[in-house]
C-alpha cells in the first residue's frame, strides 16, 4: 500500500475555480486520514478566497473565487499547511451505530452474498456488523456515504443489471465497499439490509448525519426495533450518535 | 403572492437561481441555471437581484396566466414569445396585466430562455437556494418541473417605472457551433499526446443523451494511456470526462458530486455557462487556455455581469 501514495502531494488545477491536492493512488486508510486532516485544516484556516471544500477517497478539491486569489496562490497557502500536519495529532472521529434489519424483504441479496462465498447468511451478517467501517467520502446522490472497507470474505461484485430502484436506508455491498442508499434511486449494489435512519434530509442543518471522516458500526435490530426507532426518529427522539 | 398560473408547463421548465452552495461534500450537486449569464440579465431587466429564482425553459415554452399585474423579462434561447397571441421582444422589461397569456414557440436557437418576474419568484429557500434539483426532488416547486395547474408565486415588489432593453452588442447568439476554453487536467496525464490532439484538434457533436446533468458527446475517440477509471473523486460542472469508449462527457450543474472517469480537462466558468445553451447536434470544439487566460477573461465577464444594470438602456 504505501508506494501508493504520492511522494510528495499532488496539486493538481481544476479548471480556472478550483484545484485538487492528491495524496495516492489507492483506498486506504493512511491517504484517506491525510485527505480528512488536510480538510479540517483548511476549514480552520479561512483562506481568502476559498468557497468549498470536497474531501473523497485519496485527494481534497478546494473550489476557489479566482477574482479574489490565484491558482500559485492557494497552492502556496496550502503547501505551507500540508506541512504541518505531520506534527498535529490525528483528527477525531465521530461513532455513529447505524441499526439494521439484515436479510429477508429487507436485504433481498443478502442470500447470493451468502451462496457466492459459501457461507451461512448469518456469517455474513456477522461479518458486515462487527467490523467498524471509515466514511470515506459522500457521493453518488444526496448522503450516499462510502464506506469501507468490507472483509474480503464478503467483497461482492455489483449486480450486473442495476435495480431501477433501490429503497432508502438500503445497505449494499460493492466489492470491498459498503454504503447506505439515503433516498430511493437506482443502483446496482448487492443489498443485504435497511436502516430505518434517513441519513438526508434537505431541511435539517446539516443535510446529511454522516460526513467524511467519520467512523460508522452497523447494529442488528428486529423487524420491530425497524419500526420503533422509524417512528422515534422521524420525532427526533434517536439518537445514533454513542460512545463506541 | 399567486404570480402566475401554469397553463402548459413546457417540456421541462424548472425554478432556478444562481445555484446551491456549499453541499458538494454532501452530495449535493450546485444546480442553478445552465446559463447563467441569461438568468443575471433577465433579472436586470426587471431589476431584480442577480441571485433571484426565475423560470429555466427548455426547447418548448410553457403557456402561463398572469393572476396580477407584472413585469417580465426573456432571455437566452430565442423562443418567439407571445403575449395574448402577440410577438413581443425578448431582452426587454414586458408589462403583463391580470389575466394575459403569455406563452412561446419553440426554441429557435439555443436550449433555453429565462424568464423572471419583477421582484423574483418565491418558492422555498432549501438549502440556501431555490434551485430545482429534480434527480434529489428538492427546490424550486416541490423539487420537480413545473405541471399544469401549479401556481407561481412572486413578492410584492412596487411596479417599475422605467422599462429596460438590452444593448444589442451584448444579447447573446447562439449559433449551435461553439468553442469551449479548457484547461488541461487534472488526470489530462492518463491520456496519450495523441490522445491529448484528438480532443482539441476535432468537433464533438452532442448527442441526445444531454440534459441538466451533462452532455454525452459524440466524435473521435480519445486515447487513454492505459486504465480508463479512477479512484472516485470530486466532480464539478465543467469538468470534461472520459470514460472507457474514449467518447468525452461534459458534466453539467445537476451531475453527481463523484465520479470514477478520468478528466482530460475543464471548461472555464464563463464557457460552463455557453455550455447551457448547447443542444443535441450541436457542435463543439475544444481550446486549450492557461488558468490566468482565464481568470483574465472572467475579470471582463463579472465586470459586464456586476454593470449590467448600468448598462442597460431606458425605454
Amino acid at each position: 500500500m504505501k508506494n501508493e501514495v504520492h511522494m510528495p502531494t499532488r496539486y493538481l488545477p481544476f479548471g480556472d475555480h478550483a484545484l485538487v491536492i492528491e495524496f495516492g493512488d489507492a483506498i486506504s486508510l493512511e491517504i484517506n486520514a491525510k485527505v480528512i486532516a488536510l480538510n479540517e485544516a483548511l476549514q480552520k484556516a479561512e483562506i481568502q478566497g476559498v468557497e468549498e471544500l470536497v474531501p473523497t477517497y485519496r485527494s481534497l478539491l478546494v473550489r476557489y473565487n479566482p477574482l479574489t486569489t490565484t491558482y500559485e496562490q492557494l497552492v502556496f497557502r496550502i503547501k505551507d499547511i500540508e506541512k504541518t500536519l505531520k506534527k498535529t495529532a490525528p483528527v477525531e472521529s465521530r461513532k455513529i451505530t447505524i441499526p439494521v434489519v439484515y436479510g429477508g424483504e429487507y436485504g433481498p441479496d443478502l442470500t447470493y452474498v451468502a451462496q457466492f462465498h459459501e457461507l451461512s447468511e448469518e456469517q455474513v451478517v456477522k461479518l458486515h456488523f462487527e467490523r467498524e467501517y471509515r466514511v470515506y467520502m459522500i457521493g453518488f446522490v444526496a448522503g450516499f456515504p462510502y464506506l469501507g472497507e468490507v472483509p474480503d470474505e464478503i467483497a461482492t461484485p455489483r449486480l450486473e443489471t442495476p435495480r431501477l430502484k433501490v429503497l432508502a436506508g438500503s445497505v449494499g455491498i460493492a466489492e470491498k465497499q459498503t454504503g447506505i442508499y439515503p433516498c430511493d434511486a437506482p443502483g446496482g449494489w448487492r443489498i443485504i439490509g435497511r436502516t430505518p435512519l434517513k441519513l438526508f434530509n434537505p431541511l435539517r442543518q446539516p443535510p446529511t448525519l454522516l460526513k467524511p471522516g467519520d467512523t460508522v458500526k452497523f447494529k442488528p435490530i428486529s423487524e420491530k426495533e425497524f419500526k420503533t426507532i422509524e417512528e422515534t426518529a422521524i420525532k427526533g427522539v434517536y439518537s445514533p450518535f454513542s460512545e463506541v | 403572492m399567486k404570480v402566475f398560473r401554469v397553463i402548459k408547463p413546457g417540456l421541462f421548465t424548472t425554478v432556478q437561481d444562481l445555484g446551491r452552495h456549499g453541499y458538494l461534500k454532501c452530495g449535493i450537486p450546485i444546480s442553478g441555471a445552465m446559463d447563467t449569464f441569461s438568468l443575471v440579465a433577465a433579472n436586470a431587466l426587471v431589476a431584480n437581484n442577480p441571485n433571484d429564482a426565475c423560470l429555466e425553459i427548455t426547447l418548448i415554452g410553457p403557456e402561463l396566466q398572469a393572476l396580477t399585474r407584472t413585469q417580465i423579462a426573456i432571455t437566452g434561447g430565442v423562443i418567439s414569445p407571445k403575449i395574448n397571441g402577440q410577438n413581443v421582444p425578448m431582452w426587454q422589461t414586458l408589462e403583463v396585466q391580470e389575466g394575459d397569456l403569455v406563452s412561446f414557440g419553440k426554441v429557435e436557437s439555443g436550449c433555453r430562455t429565462y424568464f423572471s418576474i419583477r421582484g423574483g419568484i418565491n418558492t422555498p429557500l432549501v438549502l440556501g437556494s431555490r434551485a430545482t434539483y429534480v434527480r434529489g426532488g428538492f427546490g424550486g416547486i416541490n423539487g420537480r418541473q413545473l405541471k399544469t395547474e401549479d401556481i407561481i408565486e412572486g413578492f410584492n415588489k412596487p411596479p417599475l417605472k422605467a422599462r429596460y432593453s438590452m444593448p444589442e452588442d451584448l444579447v447573446q447568439q447562439f449559433t449551435g457551433q461553439y468553442k469551449v476554453h479548457v484547461v488541461l487536467g487534472p488526470q489530462a496525464d492518463m491520456f496519450t499526446e495523441t490522445g491529448i490532439n484528438t480532443f482539441l484538434s476535432n468537433s464533438y457533436m452532442v448527442t441526445l443523451e444531454a440534459d441538466r446533468m451533462g452532455y454525452r458527446l459524440e466524435g473521435p475517440i480519445i486515447e487513454h494511456k492505459a486504465k480508463a477509471d479512477i479512484i472516485s473523486d470530486a466532480i464539478l460542472p465543467g469538468a470534461i470526462q472520459v470514460p472507457k469508449n474514449g467518447k468525452p462527457i461534459i458534466i453539467m450543474r445537476d451531475a453527481q458530486t463523484t465520479g470514477g472517469y478520468p478528466k482530460i480537462a475543464v471548461a472555464t466558468i464563463l464557457d460552463i455557462s455557453l455550455l447551457g445553451q448547447a443542444k443535441p447536434n450541436d457542435i463543439i470544439e475544444f481550446h486549450k487556455i492557461t488558468i490566468n487566460q482565464a481568470r483574465e477573461k472572467l475579470f471582463e465577464y463579472y465586470k459586464l455581469l456586476n454593470n449590467l444594470s448600468c448598462m442597460l438602456l431606458t425605454t
